[in-house]
């Protein structure tokens, strides 16, 4: 624990990585002068981003755990009743996070390269949104996490409102009104979590929760409201309304963010936060882990089968996936260290992999939507003969979303289901029912779009530009890399995670609290 | 009268004196511009004696421990506390004044009477700021509230000379209400004094730990206490005594809504805090009144809130979102529980730190309307349409500003919510945080509708909406506060929590 107080110092890289976002919006508000300036110093902007989460990927050491690349600067607001320090740093579970925000951040550039309207205002908040993103997976200060956590709202809003299509408006607020509920109820917990041990850093407040340090509100009412605020965001069933309508209605490039890292937010804020502060409180409540995720997983893949737009498809199969994320935690709940261990780094995998393979989903649906102009399911069909690469990407993204072995989906699920089977035998078996209806829609949903009679509508639909070429491949390669040697990410994951979980069984007595 | 208290009192009297000189000024010289620029040189003056007066140069008197200064028989006061405010109420008005210049030619004729009035209104409120004495809060709330009136009614339109009289009347009763309260106090104390009044209510309760021996028991100073808050409420703008606010909101002058917003909440707020954590502080008392501004602030946040959803016009919105924010501000009245604590001084903290915070934001808005409405002609949510091509530069400062209000980070309002809240949990008063968040998410689909219709609705016409370079002033100020205090909240929470030190007694 010693290294975890020493958390000093200042290094820069993270500092760079979430504020040059901001910096490249600056800079196309002040200097573009038309709209292909604005899309060079975007896609400039996204690869630069990119570079630098895999140099922080590179250079998180391995060898040592706890939070690395410390960028800290204590006297932000240095007021006795509200003490605010900027404090950035990542560790096992958020490098792999920065990663995936980097690479789907580009790819989010590049399929939006196309945008016409208003393209300047387009790629600022896209930018801005990147960067929020960042803000979240590295921010080690409660205030900062949950300023960043809120900023995120205002692109997002402006994004699907003005470049959406169908109900955009009702979408874009709807997504807006319930994320700002459940982090209004965060908040009240962070506050709750502040009185109490009289800091915002979240290094030390796990320490000093598992101290005994007095709560001003019961442990589990802290932990309801921390938790509502990232179901809200994951989604957890009942409160996934907003997801299907977001996603339907957004631009391609932001259901990619929106799908690949946004919801991920959630599921991480569910990791460094509940499970880190309060353990056993989530070790105890770990049944609703369970059964929420149960229902997730089958809800939403029963739900997935009857869809007929496609991209409403996409989106309530990521609910249905999402539901693994939470099985993978509800893992925490057993008695040995490494099972819990296992079933988070599973769950952390799942938020990764699903990031990838959605992202690659919503890129080629947002594709086939560009040439056919239609996402009803029975127009489509036989598509793979005139756009083949984008139809094999298609089929590799659904291949690996039904966890076919050798994509990193495979890697994710077993881990997912290795994790929880010895803690919640039936409810585990019941939710490996979900991979069977996955792979029943994903199978039927292939068959009906690209393959069988083709339309005659679509004779002259032309395949994949080479600027499309390039994010498509490197999710492409994402998805087979990780899925052929997913030790890569779940060793940096465990070293996250393994802190977190030895808590959980090292104090009991808190558990009679 | 000594030289001493001419000194202290200076600030007021050099803007009371400008006020006269640019009446008279009016008759002889018809050269507007040259009047106003007296103006703008003139506010100098007063701000510079409050600056002189912080720094504490050239006060002969022996300071007292706690570095405040009284003058006048006691019943003036001079400390950082009523020093801030006065900075507060004198950056208010500069801004009100500079972005009614343009506002101003649909009164052409009263134009300087208007801009005097304004001074003698700032005057009041910097009055009731410096007072610790319960019958010059009185006169100086008067002095406030008559040129308010006048001011709201000076358009001379139908709806102009109803709000004036329909604030005429509701302040004459809630002040008929606060005398009645300070009668009842005075009464059962026997002193007008704020100092007085707590020492004599703790030699009371000291006998047997309550009131309970004193006239009427524990209910005659409580009557007195309830009255006090009836009387202030309707100064705040808070539920139930929020009646008036839409109506008069919607009737004024859109700078003289500005002014009525930020400025006469903010006195009000100054004089709740000097009374109640001066003259009620003993904790038998501060209980009771604590847990009645908590279920007004529940009351003012969930009403204000509610209501604006349905609102077309947006001053009447911005009406619905002020009694709204009072109820934000009330929840840092809330933490009383122990004079000992530390933190107690927090939550007056807060309310002083929010107060700047919203005055920033509310006039923003407020400045953007103006520069809106002077070139649409309408106030309703509507004729907004496509401002946002029509006008890209106020479109995003009225956006900012509904970002602020919302309290969406990264703006002031964010920090001041987050800081109240803080306070407030704090107390122990998890249900009124939680009343406070909810609501905040209600209020994010009324502001948010109003971004909207900027920016996505089709403008109504394509001509290009340009503000005159003072409204841009004035817009690009407050804009600047609401985001450099959003990152860097860090001097304002400082200065009030050196300014709030200065309320006990």
């Amino acid at each position: 624990m010693d290294g975890l107080t020493q958390n000093t110092g200042f290094n820069g890289l993270l500092t760079a990585l979430v504020f040059l976002p901001f910096v490249f919006a600056l800079f196309i508000f002040i200097f573009s002068r038309n709209d292909n300036q604005v899309r060079l110093i975007a896609g400039f902007g996204g690869l630069v981003e990119l570079i630098l989460s895999i140099f922080v990927f590179i250079t998180y050491n391995r060898g040592e755990s706890g939070f690395q690349l410390i960028d800290r600067f204590s006297s932000w607001i240095p007021v006795d009743s509200f003490r605010v320090e900027y404090f950035l740093g990542v560790d096992g579970l958020s490098v792999p996070m920065v990663l995936l925000t980097g690479l789907l951040g580009l790819v989010a550039i590049l399929a939006s390269m196309g945008i016409t309207y208003r393209v300047k205002q387009y790629f600022i908040w896209i930018l801005i949104l990147q960067g929020a993103v960042f803000g979240v997976f590295t921010s080690l200060d409660f205030i900062m996490f949950f300023l960043f956590w809120e900023l995120e709202l205002i692109p997002m809003f402006f994004l699907i409102s003005v470049w959406g299509t169908g109900r955009k408006d009702y979408s874009a607020m709807k997504f807006i009104i319930f994320t700002f509920l459940g982090s209004a109820f965060m908040l009240v917990g962070i506050v709750a979590l502040y009185i109490s041990a009289g800091t915002f850093d979240m290094t030390t407040l796990p320490i000093l929760v598992q101290e005994g340090i007095k709560l001003v509100i019961p442990a589990g009412a802290i932990f309801g409201l921390l938790f509502v605020g990232f179901a809200v965001k994951l989604p957890v069933w009942p409160l996934h309304t907003w997801l299907p309508d977001a996603h339907t209605d957004a631009p391609t490039a932001v259901s990619v963010l929106l799908a690949g890292v946004l919801l991920k937010m959630g599921g991480y804020g569910m990791i460094r936060v509940t499970a880190s502060i309060m353990p056993d409180v989530m070790a105890d409540m770990a049944w609703l882990l369970v059964a929420a995720g149960v229902i997730n997983v089958l809800y939403g893949a029963v739900v997935t089968v009857r869809q007929t737009d496609l991209k409403r498809l996409v989106a309530f199969s990521s609910i249905s996936h999402m539901g693994y994320v939470l099985i993978g935690l509800s893992a925490i709940a057993s008695k040995g260290v490494d099972a819990a261990a296992v079933g988070l780094t599973g769950a952390s995998m799942q938020m990764f992999t699903h990031g990838t393979i959605t992202g690659l989903m919503f890129l080629t649906v947002g594709m086939i939507y560009d040439r056919t102009h239609t996402r009803y399911i029975p127009d489509l069909g036989g598509l793979s003969n005139r756009i083949p690469i984008i139809g094999a990407a298609f089929l590799i993204a659904g291949l690996a979303s039904l966890g076919l072995p050798g994509t990193s989906g495979f890697a994710a699920e077993i881990l997912v289901f290795l994790g929880a089977f010895p803690v919640w035998p039936w409810p585990t078996a019941l939710a490996v029912f979900g991979v069977v209806i996955t792979a029943g829609y994903i199978l039927w949903m292939s068959q009906r779009t690209l393959f069988g009679p083709m339309n005659n509508r679509w004779t002259k639909l032309t395949d994949a530009t080479k600027l499309e070429l390039i994010p498509i491949g490197m999710l492409v390669a994402a998805i087979l890399i990780f899925g052929i040697y997913p030790a890569f990410l779940t060793d940096l994951f465990k070293m996250g995670i393994e802190p977190i979980v030895a808590m959980v069984n090292s104090s009991p007595e808190i558990l009679s609290r | 009268m000594t030289l001493q208290d001419i000194y202290l009192l200076s600030p007021e009297i050099s803007l009371a004196g400008l006020a006269l000189i640019i009446v008279v000024l009016d008759v002889f010289i018809k050269n507007k511009i040259l009047v106003q620029s007296v103006i703008g040189i003139g506010l100098l003056v007063p701000v510079i004696l409050s600056v002189l007066l912080w720094n504490g140069i050239g006060i002969q008197a022996e300071l007292d421990s706690n570095n405040q200064v009284f003058g006048l028989f006691n019943t003036l006061i001079v400390d950082k506390f009523t020093l801030l405010f006065k900075f507060l109420f004198l950056g208010i008005l500069s801004i009100v004044m500079i972005s009614s210049v343009s506002y101003a030619h649909r009164f052409e004729k009263t134009k300087m009477e208007y801009f005097s009035l304004l001074m003698f209104a700032t005057v009041g409120m910097m009055l009731l700021a410096s007072t610790r004495e319960l019958i010059t809060i009185y006169i100086s709330l008067e002095l406030t509230a008559l040129p308010m009136a006048v001011l709201i009614s000076i358009s001379g339109n139908k709806l102009s000379s109803e709000s004036g009289i329909k604030f005429l009347i509701l302040s004459a009763i809630s002040s008929a209400l606060l005398l009645y309260g300070m009668v009842w106090v005075y009464g059962l104390t026997g002193t007008t004094d704020v100092a007085e009044i707590f020492h004599s209510i703790e030699g009371m309760s000291r006998q047997n730990g309550d009131l309970s021996n004193t006239a009427f028991g524990n209910y005659g100073l409580l009557l007195g206490v309830i009255l006090i808050v009836a009387g202030f409420g309707f100064k705040i703008s808070s539920v139930p005594f929020h009646m008036w606010v839409p109506d008069v909101y919607q009737g004024a002058p859109t700078p003289i809504t500005a002014f009525l917003s930020v400025a006469s909440k903010a006195a009000g707020f100054a004089v709740i805090l000097r009374v109640f954590y001066g003259s009620f502080s003993s904790e038998s008392l501060s209980i009771e009144w604590s847990m009645i501004f908590a279920i007004m602030a529940v009351l003012s946040m969930a009403i204000g809130n509610f209501v604006a959803i349905s609102q077309k016009n947006i001053k009447r919105l911005l009406a619905y979102s002020t009694i709204a924010h009072a109820g934000y501000i009330m929840m840092g009245l809330t933490v009383v529980s122990s004079r000992m604590d530390d933190f107690t001084l927090a939550g007056p903290g807060g309310v002083v730190f929010y107060l700047i915070g919203y005055a920033a934001t509310n006039l923003a808005a407020f400045v953007a309307v103006i520069a809106i409405s002077n070139k649409t002609g309408s106030d309703l949510i509507e004729d907004f349409a496509g401002i946002g091509r029509r006008s890209p530069a106020i479109a995003i400062c009225l956006a900012v500003a509904l970002i602020s209000l919302t309290g969406l980070p990264p703006t002031v309002g964010f920090m001041a919510k987050l800081h109240v809240f803080t306070v407030a949990l704090n107390g122990g008063l998890w249900w009124l945080v939680l009343a406070g968040t909810i609501s905040s998410v209600v209020s994010a689909y009324y502001y948010l509708k109003v971004i909207k219709v900027m920016y996505l609705s089709d403008p109504l016409e394509n001509v290009r909406i340009k503000a005159d370079p003072l409204t841009s002033i004035a817009l690009a100020v407050t804009v600047l506060a609401i985001v450099v205090f959003g990152f860097y909240p860090t001097p304002v929470i400082k200065a009030a929590t050196i300014a709030v030190e200065f309320l006990l007694i």
